[in-house]
């Protein structure tokens, strides 16, 4: 199947689905999961869409034999009801059909694990720790590390009864103040922690999300080849402003990275790193 | 205790229920106790639920109009706790408690005594947890699942909590353990274990999970209350402890619990579709073991619940793969339930409805539940509307359908009259239409990126979170209409026959409706 057809069947299913006729919006308002922009996000959004297709074809035939009896085996058009009630070849087939299926669906899905978890020959690490409620990046390697947290227009139109329209500001609750800045087409691994409470990093458009847990360093890795900008949240509860503590990826060509890290640096040796954390977390 | 006795002690009472309010306080009736079960959980439902409107009035739009972050968070916290614990599970408790013994031909449950208890415990430990709303620093506002070390930073509310929780737990395995002794003991002679309807199969099973699991979590909360006023650091890592162990903890109780909260459901569809497709269940025996299946494997899946807290591959592979299995004894049981209608002389009346319902809905929490095992997917999937999509299918349209389908389906037998059948066609239609209204988009909000427990999100996700809402209000109105048929059918209406539905079969249709106050004095004889 070409990929221009199966999203086009993907849309029409879930067009279907939908409630209300928001028709030709769909891509507007996000029914489905984002294809991402690195390798592992398009395996998993394929994997996503096989098992999907699959539940399809099963509910068709489940919910097919279940309404035909509906209509059928009335008894107000006269239906007789027969008194069979068991059949030991029938229960064999569908207890054997359905765990051929699983097979199917364990092969792809336990390949996408293992390329997924495979962190080994990075590029490059970044540490990532968690706080209540913000994000803290370091560059290991380059002496380059900050705060990251949600961005002013954002935190005053979140706040109670601001008065100000979330729709004015320009990617609510989802721009940040400093932003997390990669290489294009270099692995990255991420070193995941928290200093607090448990937090999850997630970007959609990278495939994956993963628990920052105090005690614990978790990795993950990412490859982004596409320069732009990449936005999510943080995944789990973490106290009252759980909603407000954003994540936004700033994929650049490796020139422009650089450029910014020798710019980080420069701004570094400015500020001393104590007057950047007392800054931070006020 | 000879004969002569017994009919010396019973010959000068009239064996009918006390006068007044100590008949409720002090009764040791299973009936009297299965309907204070179920008009507790009511209640509960309804207090949950009015969270829940809270949740879905501060979501209708973006901005924060209605409560505080920390009061929303105390609201999704407390609306899972109240509609687990006190709301599905004390119905179904009320459920076994009426309905056991008239099925298995008993006079009574095995432990009367300790049946009173276990429900009159319920009462004060969900006062105490609604109380903690009043408290310094709120209530429990970590989530349901209570997390170290988020919920180490809980105000007042905290010891409080955990005390409900323990008392909620004890009254749990108190009823656990009577429907046991209750079915290894009292079942009438000829009615042997594989012929018992299957409500009271899948009860039985359910009790044994109950057992396994409730004092998980009673110890699970217990190290959190010491780490948090004993000094100790089970959970802490500064002190040496392991925060993830806690979530492993937690989640060997949690994932049967999850079976807890629906396997009576399956028990009470295969009693309502046979009846209404006048033909006998379809497989009867493989549902049994498809329950005992399910029972067992609720034990090796629980990390599916953690995917993302960084397990080694070879152990989210194996429980990728152990989740992926419960696939096969749960379609075995909706085959089954389809293969029972099919070729049957059907009709739908409200409680035939709600079970279809059921089967369409559930099977749909299903299928999501197939996707979420996957883990590579679960990674985008995990802590987002996809889930809270996924489990209110599977508890709301499956657990409280399934509750609902068997409050219409033996309202009848319980008060002597039938309910007004209309309404409660309305009552299914408006539930359906609207339940679906609420959670469908939720599928949408998951996959388009909304994470799950926040109260704000990004203008991206206004539509389908107003649809939702205005779903959820019409969905919480529509359930108005089933408290006022309750009480209606208990008042009064139409009297109903013994047997009530033509196609019913069982023993409890063989008793009068209402039924007399000790169900079978002498035992009946099964074939």
């Amino acid at each position: 199947m070409s990929q221009n057809k199966s999203v086009w069947l993907h849309r029409a299913l879930l067009g279907g689905a939908m409630l209300l006729g928001a028709g030709g919006a769909v891509a507007e308002y996000g029914l489905n999961m984002t294809q991402g922009v690195t390798e592992v996000s398009g395996e998993v959004y394929r994997l996503h869409m096989l098992i999907f297709y699959i539940c399809c074809a099963i509910a068709v035939v489940v919910f097919g034999a279940m309404f035909y009896s509906i209509w059928k085996h009335r008894k107000s058009v006269g239906a007789q009801a027969a008194n069979f009630h068991e059949s030991t070849t029938v229960e064999i087939i569908w207890t054997i059909v359905p765990f051929a299926i699983l097979i199917s669906m364990a092969i792809p899905a336990t390949k996408a694990l293992i390329n997924l978890e495979d962190t080994s020959d990075p590029d490059m690490t970044i540490k990532v720790t968690g706080y209540q409620w913000m994000w803290h990046y370091d560059y290991a390697d380059e002496g380059v590390s900050f705060f990251s947290r949600l961005d002013e227009k954002s935190n005053a139109a979140r706040q109670m009864n601001s008065g100000i329209d979330p729709a004015s500001v320009e990617d609510y609750l989802l721009n940040v103040d400093n932003r997390l800045v990669l290489p294009a087409g270099k692995k990255v691994r991420f070193l995941i922690t928290a200093n607090d409470v448990i937090h999850s990093w997630w970007v959609p458009s990278l495939g994956w999300k993963k628990d920052a847990i105090p005690g614990y360093i978790n990795e993950a890795w990412t490859k982004v080849e596409q320069p732009g900008v990449y936005r999510g949240q943080c995944a789990e509860l973490c106290g009252k402003d759980h909603g407000f503590m954003p994540i936004v990826v700033e994929v650049m060509e490796q020139g422009a990275y650089d450029a910014w890290v020798a710019a980080q640096k420069a701004t570094a040796q400015n500020d001393s790193p104590v007057a950047t954390v007392v800054a931070a977390a006020n | 205790m000879s004969e002569a006795t017994t009919h010396d002690a019973h010959d000068h009472h009239d064996h009918g229920p006390a006068k007044g309010l100590m008949r409720w306080v002090t009764t040791t009736n299973h009936k009297d106790i299965g309907t204070l079960y179920l008009l507790f959980s009511l209640l509960m439902f309804f207090i949950g639920g009015a969270m829940a409107m809270v949740i879905r009035a501060e979501l209708f739009e973006p901005g924060m109009q209605v409560v505080n972050p920390h009061f929303f968070n105390q609201m999704t916290t407390n609306h899972a706790l109240i509609m687990i614990f006190g709301a599905v599970m004390p119905a179904f408790v009320g459920l076994a408690n009426w309905l056991i013994p008239m099925m298995i031909g008993a006079p009574d449950m095995a432990l009367p005594r300790m049946n009173n208890w276990s429900f009159w415990i319920l009462p004060f430990a969900f006062t105490m947890m609604l109380s903690t709303i009043f408290m310094d620093g709120g209530a429990p506002a970590a989530g349901w699942t209570i997390y170290p070390p988020l919920v180490l930073q809980t105000g007042d509310a905290f010891p409080f909590m955990i005390f409900a929780i323990h008392m909620m737990g004890i009254s749990s395995v108190m009823g656990a353990i009577n429907v046991i002794a209750t079915i290894l003991n009292m079942r009438a002679p000829g009615m042997t274990l594989m012929k018992m309807p299957l409500f009271v199969w899948t009860w039985l099973i359910t009790a044994y999970l109950l057992i396994a699991v409730m004092p998980v979590l009673a110890g699970a909360v217990t190290m959190l209350l010491t780490d948090k006023y004993f000094g100790t650091s089970f959970f802490t890592a500064a002190g040496g402890g392991d925060p993830v162990m806690y979530q492993h903890i937690f989640w060997f109780f949690g994932h049967p619990e999850v079976y807890i909260l629906i396997l009576p459901a399956f028990g009470i569809v295969s009693q309502i579709i046979p009846t209404f497709a006048r033909k006998p269940l379809f497989g009867y025996s493989s549902m049994v073991y498809a329950s005992a299946s399910i029972a067992f494997l609720s034990f090796i899946v629980w990390a599916h619940h953690m995917f993302t807290v960084g397990m080694p591959v070879a152990g989210e592979l194996f429980f990728m793969y152990a989740t992926m299995l419960i696939a096969v004894p749960t379609g075995v049981k909706v085959f089954n339930w389809v293969s029972t209608m099919w070729k049957g002389s059907m009709t739908f009346e409200t409680p035939m409805l709600f079970a279809l319902g059921f089967v369409v809905l559930f099977t749909i929490g299903g299928f999501s539940g197939l996707m979420l095992a996957i883990a590579p997917s679960d990674f985008q999937y995990h802590d987002t509307y996809f889930v809270v999509a996924h489990f209110h299918y599977v508890l709301v349209t499956g657990a409280i359908f399934a509750i609902m389908g068997a409050a219409y389906y033996w309202l009848p037998k319980w008060t002597g009259h039938m309910y007004n059948e209309t309404l409660g066609k309305w009552h299914f239609w408006l539930s359906t239409i609207t339940v679906n209204i609420l959670f469908f988009p939720q599928h949408f909000l998951g996959l388009a990126g909304m994470p799950r427990r926040i109260p704000d999100y990004s203008v991206q996700f206004a539509e389908f979170n107003m649809i939702s809402s205005i779903g959820g209000f019409a969905f919480g109105l529509s359930q108005l209409l089933f408290a006022y048929i309750v009480i209606s059918t208990i008042r009064g209406g139409a009297k109903a026959t013994d047997k009530v539905w033509d196609g019913a079969e069982g023993l409890e249709w063989t008793l009068s409706s209402p039924p007399p106050y000790h169900s079978f004095s002498e035992a009946p004889e099964v074939k």
